[in-house]
C-alpha cells in the first residue's frame, strides 16, 4: 500500500529529490525548474517576480528547503513591549535592528536579501553580513512594521529574528579584530626579519664587517620586538595559566622558546656577541598564530548559529483581565493569571485549561506529531502548540519552573556527566613538553661542564629546534581544512571534539520524527472502496481539509483541481463534514466518517500510518493513509553507516508500533519506541555502559537530553533552537547521507593528524641530539623549522576539496 | 654598500606604513566579511534599487 514515489529529479531550489507527481514547476532564466514543495514554489517565484533570480547564478550552495507553513504569527513582534528589546531608535526617527538570519549557505544569499529587502517600501538601509549571518536593517516606523519586514525574509526562504546576542556578537567581533592584528603584526615582522636574516646568513658564509652585522641585528631587533610584545602575547597569557593550574600545555615551550630565543637574540645584538634568532622567533609566532587564528575562525563561525533560547516561547501572552484583553510580556505573567492562546499559537506557560477545547501537539516534548485533545481542567505545557480553537489557560509556572525548563536542566546536568575524549595533541603536547624541559636542563648543564661559554647558546638552540610548531600546528591545519569540507557539504561541527569522536563511533542512534522523516503529514497511500478513482478521493478530502490549521490539512496542500466546500464544520480529534457538488461528505476516524451517516465502520487496513476514512451518505468512499514523510535518502544513509562499521539503532518517542514500522521500513535492526527524554538518556548511558561510542542524530527538544549525552550529536538544521545550541554538530543541508561521509572524513582526519604528529616528533627527534651537540647554527634551524611546518600544512591539506561533492 | 644606510632605515619606514595601512583596513571593518565581498563583484547591479547605496553606508556605520 506504500506507493511510494519514484526519485526522479532533484529540486532546483533546496536539492531535495522532487517526488514522482509533483508538479511545482518555476520559469527561471526563461527554463521551466522542478521543485519538490509548495514552499520551494513559493520562494522561487517570489525571487523570479522580484527580478532577481538572477540569485540562481550567483549562488555557491543549494538553498534550505523552507519550512511547509508560517511556524508563529509575526505581529507579536509589532508590540510595543517587544519591540523595546530589540529595536533601536535613531534621534532623526528612524528603527534599526540586528537580525540573525538562518539560511544564508553562501554570499550571494546576502545579495538577494539586500536587493529584496530594500524594495520594501520603508526600508531605508539593509546590510547583510554572509559570515556572522546577521543582517542590520534600518527603516522608517511609520511606514512599515517589524512583521513586515520579517515577512519579507519569509517569503523568499529566510527566516529573520531578533539576534537577542549583540553583545557576544561584538564580542566575537573584536577579539577577531585583534587576532588579525597580531596576525599581520607578525606577518609583516616576519618578514623584515627575514630580509635581514638572509644578510646575516650571507655574511656568516662570506664574511661581514662587524658594523654591518650590527646595523642589520638591530633592524631585525627593532622589528621583532612588536612580533614578541603584541602579536605573542596570547601564547605568553596561556602559558601562564596553564602553569598556573599546574598543567603542561603545548603554549608552555612556545612562550618558553619566544622569550628565551628573543631575550638571547637582543642580549647577543647589544653586546655583540652569541647568535641571533630573529626570524626564527618571529616565524614560529606566525606560523603558530595562522593555525590559532583558523581555529578560532571555525568557532565564531559556528558560535554565530546559535541565538538566545528566548526563541521557543512566544514573548508575548494575551491576559484576560477584568477591564478586558491586554498583550503583556510573557515573564510578566504571574502564577493564577488567565490568559488567552489563540489557535495554532504556542502556549507561553505551564497551565491548566479553564474553557475551551483544543488539539493540542506537543511534539516539542515527546516527538508525537498527532495532537493531543485538551479540554477543561487538562495540563498543557509551555513551547507546546494549539490547535484549532482557542483556549483559555490558567497560568501554573512560567520560565525555568516550568516541563521545558526541567529539559533544559537536564540537559545541562546531561553535558556535565558527558565522556570526554582527551585531545590527541594535549596527551602529546604534555609529554613532550616535559621531555623537551628536561632535556634542555640536561644540556645545559653538561655544556656548563664542557664549555660554559657556549652553554646558553647551544642550549637556547635545542629550545628553537625542539620548538613544537610542526607539532601544535599538526592538529589545528588537519581539523580545519576537514571542518572547512564538511562544512562544505552541509555538516557544522560546533564544538571542537566532535571530528575526533566521529572517527571512533561505532553506534548511531537515530530519533525518528523530523529525523529519519521531515515531521510532516503526508499521503503514503489511497484505497478506493467505491468508483471513485484515487485522484478523486483525494481532491475531495483535500475539499474538506481546506482553510483548517490542523496538521492533517497540510498533508493536503499539495493536491491539485480542488473542489469548493460548502457547510464546513469539524469535530475536534475526529474529522471534518461538508457538502461538496452537492453531495454530503465525511472525513475522519472510521467511527466518524461512518457514524456520520449512520453505517458500521469498515475494517482498518493493514500497515503503518493513519488510516482515515471518506464516506458519503451511500456508505464508504475509500481510505486515505496519512504518514509521516520519510527524509528522501534515510535508507541509503543507513546502509552507508552500515558499510562503515556503524551499528544503527531507532530511539523514538512516538508509538512502539509506529517506531517499529519505520524500523520495518528502514531495515533497522534494533528499534525502541515510547521512550521518554529521561529514557532515551538512560538508554544511551547503557550503551556507554557497554562499551560503545554513540553518535546521537535528533531533532525535537524531547531529544535534548539524549543529544547532551551522547558521545557526539547531530541535530538537523531544521530543528527548534534548543536542540541546535546544544548538539555538538548540525546537518543544515538535511542530508542524511553526509552522516556516513562525516565520519569517513573524520577517520581520514584522524589519520593525517597521526602521520603529522609523527612526523612532527621524528623531525624533533633527529634533531634534537644534533642541537645538543651544538652542530646546528641558527640558519639551519629556520630552515628545519619551516619545512616541518611546511610539511604538516601540505598533508593537512590533502583532506580538502578532492573527490566527492558538487 | 653606503646606499644601505639609506635603504635599510627607508625599509622600515615602509614597514611602518603597512602596520599603519592594516590596522587601519583591520579597524575599519575591511575584513569584517571576507566571505563576501571577493564574490561581491561577480554580482551585476544594473537595475540598482534605491537603497542598495545606503546599504554600504550602513555597513561602515556599523561600530
Amino acid at each position: 500500500m506504500n506507493s511510494r514515489p519514484e526519485i526522479a529529479l532533484d529540486c532546483y531550489h533546496c536539492g531535495l529529490p522532487v517526488p514522482a507527481g509533483a508538479d511545482f514547476v518555476v520559469a527561471i532564466d526563461g527554463a521551466p525548474r522542478a521543485m519538490c514543495c509548495p514552499g520551494c514554489q513559493a520562494v522561487a517565484s517570489a525571487i523570479v517576480d522580484g527580478g532577481l533570480d538572477r540569485f540562481y547564478r550567483y549562488r555557491g550552495a543549494l538553498s534550505p528547503t523552507p519550512p511547509a507553513a508560517a511556524t508563529e504569527s509575526l505581529a507579536s513582534y509589532d508590540l510595543p513591549e517587544v519591540q523595546r528589546d530589540f529595536v533601536r531608535a535613531a534621534p532623526d526617527g528612524s528603527h534599526s535592528a540586528e537580525l540573525l538570519v538562518s539560511g544564508i549557505t553562501c554570499s550571494a544569499c546576502a545579495w538577494l536579501i539586500e536587493h529584496h529587502l530594500a524594495r520594501v517600501p520603508g526600508v531605508e538601509a539593509v546590510s547583510v553580513n554572509a559570515s556572522t549571518h546577521r543582517c542590520l536593517l534600518r527603516w522608517r516606523p511609520e511606514a512599515v512594521a517589524p512583521s513586515r519586514l520579517l515577512a519579507a525574509f519569509e517569503a523568499i526562504g529566510y527566516e529573520a529574528r531578533p539576534a537577542g546576542d549583540e553583545g557576544a556578537e561584538r564580542k566575537r567581533g573584536r577579539e577577531a579584530k585583534l587576532f588579525l592584528l597580531r596576525l599581520g603584526v607578525a606577518g609583516l615582522g616576519m618578514m623584515q626579519a627575514g630580509h635581514a636574516a638572509i644578510g646575516l646568513y650571507a655574511g656568516a658564509y662570506t664574511g661581514i664587517d662587524p658594523e654591518w652585522e650590527a646595523l642589520l641585528r638591530w633592524v631585525s631587533l627593532v622589528t621583532v620586538t612588536p612580533v614578541v610584545l603584541f602579536s605573542a602575547q596570547p601564547f605568553f597569557a596561556a602559558a601562564w595559566r596553564s602553569l598556573r593550574a599546574r598543567h603542561l600545555v603545548m603554549d608552555v615551550p612556545v612562550a618558553l622558546a619566544v622569550a628565551l630565543a628573543f631575550v638571547a637574540s637582543a642580549w647577543a645584538t647589544v653586546t655583540h656577541s652569541g647568535e641571533v634568532y630573529y626570524d626564527s622567533v618571529s616565524m614560529f609566532v606566525f606560523l603558530l598564530l595562522l593555525g590559532r587564528y583558523l581555529e578560532m575562525r571555525v568557532r565564531h563561525r559556528n558560535e554565530h548559529y546559535s541565538a538566545s533560547l528566548a526563541r521557543l516561547i512566544p514573548p508575548v501572552a494575551t491576559r484576560l483581565d477584568p477591564g478586558g484583553e491586554q498583550a503583556v510580556a510573557v515573564k510578566s505573567l504571574l502564577p493564577g493569571d488567565l490568559i488567552r492562546v489563540a489557535s495554532g499559537a504556542t502556549i507561553p506557560c505551564d497551565g491548566v485549561v479553564e474553557a475551551g477545547q483544543g488539539a493540542v501537539i506537543e511534539a516539542v516534548l515527546t516527538g508525537e506529531q498527532n495532537p493531543v485533545v485538551k479540554g477543561p481542567g487538562s495540563a498543557v505545557s509551555a513551547g507546546t502548540v494549539n490547535g484549532d480553537n482557542p483556549l483559555r489557560i490558567r497560568v501554573a509556572s512560567t520560565g525555568q519552573h516550568t516541563r521545558l525548563g526541567a529539559i533544559l536542566d537536564l540537559v545541562a546536568s546531561a553535558q556535565g556527566e558527558k565522556p570526554r575524549i582527551a585531545t590527541q595533541a594535549d596527551r602529546v603536547a604534555s609529554g613532550f613538553v616535559a621531555a623537551v624541559l628536561v632535556v634542555s636542563v640536561a644540556v645545559a648543564a653538561i655544556w656548563w661542564w664542557i664549555d660554559p661559554a657556549r652553554a646558553l647558546w647551544v642550549t637556547l638552540s635545542v629550545l628553537v629546534v625542539t620548538c613544537p610548531c610542526a607539532l601544535s600546528l599538526a592538529t589545528p591545519t588537519a581539523l580545519t581544512v576537514a571542518s572547512a569540507e564538511l562544512r562544505r557539504r552541509g555538516f557544522l561541527i560546533r564544538r571542537g571534539h566532535v571530528l575526533e569522536t566521529l572517527a571512533v563511533v561505532d553506534r548511531c542512534v537515530f530519533d525518528k520524527t523530523g529525523t529519519l522523516t521531515l515531521g510532516a503529514m503526508g499521503v503514503s497511500g489511497v484505497l478506493p472502496l467505491a468508483d471513485l478513482a484515487p485522484e478523486e478521493l483525494l481532491a475531495l478530502a483535500a475539499a474538506l481539509e481546506r482553510g483548517s490549521s490542523h496538521p492533517i490539512a497540510r498533508a493536503f496542500a499539495g493536491v491539485p483541481a480542488v473542489p469548493p466546500v460548502e457547510d464546513q464544520a469539524s469535530v475536534l480529534g475526529q474529522g471534518v463534514a461538508g457538502t461538496v457538488a452537492g453531495r454530503r461528505l465525511a472525513f475522519g476516524t472510521p467511527e466518524f466518517a461512518a457514524g456520520r451517516f449512520g453505517f458500521p465502520a469498515p475494517a482498518v487496513p493493514a500497515g503503518a500510518g493513519l488510516p482515515l476514512l471518506l464516506a458519503d451518505e451511500g456508505g464508504p468512499l475509500g481510505w486515505i493513509v496519512l504518514e509521516d514523510t520519510l527524509r528522501p535518502g534515510a535508507a541509503d544513509a543507513i546502509r552507508q553507516l552500515e558499510a562503515a562499521g556503524v551499528a544503527v539503532e531507532l530511539l523514538s518517542g512516538d508509538r512502539p508500533a509506529a517506531a517499529a514500522a519505520m524500523a520495518d521500513r528502514l531495515a533497522i535492526r534494533q528499534w525502541r519506541g515510547g521512550a521518554s527524554p529521561e529514557d532515551k538518556l538512560a538508554h544511551i548511558r547503557r550503551r556507554q555502559g557497554e562499551g560503545h561510542r554513540v553518535l546521537m542524530v535528533g531533532d525535537g527538544i524531547n531529544d535534548v537530553p539524549v543529544l547532551s549525552g551522547a558521545d557526539v550529536s547531530v541535530a538537523m538544521g531544521d530543528a527548534v533552537d534548543v536542540t541546535r545550541l546544544h548538539a555538538d554538530s548540525l546537518l543544515v543541508s538535511g542530508n542524511l547521507d553526509t552522516l556516513a561521509a562525516a565520519v569517513v572524513l573524520a577517520r581520514r582526519t584522524r589519520a593525517i593528524i597521526r602521520q603529522n604528529l609523527g612526523w612532527a616528533l621524528l623531525y624533533n627527534l633527529l634533531a634534537l641530539p644534533l642541537a645538543a651537540a651544538g652542530m646546528i647554527p641558527p640558519w639551519v634551524a629556520a630552515i628545519g623549522m619551516s619545512l616541518s611546518s611546511l610539511l604538516v600544512v601540505v598533508n593537512a591539506l590533502r583532506l580538502g576539496r578532492r573527490g566527492g561533492g558538487r | 654598500m653606503e646606499s644601505l644606510l639609506f635603504l635599510i632605515p627607508l625599509s622600515l619606514v615602509v614597514l611602518g606604513l603597512a602596520v599603519w595601512l592594516l590596522f587601519w583596513a583591520v579597524n575599519s571593518g575591511q575584513y569584517d566579511d571576507i566571505d563576501r565581498e571577493g564574490e561581491e563583484i561577480l554580482f551585476d547591479d544594473d537595475p540598482a534599487p534605491a537603497a542598495a547605496d545606503s546599504a554600504k553606508e550602513a555597513r561602515r556605520d556599523d561600530p
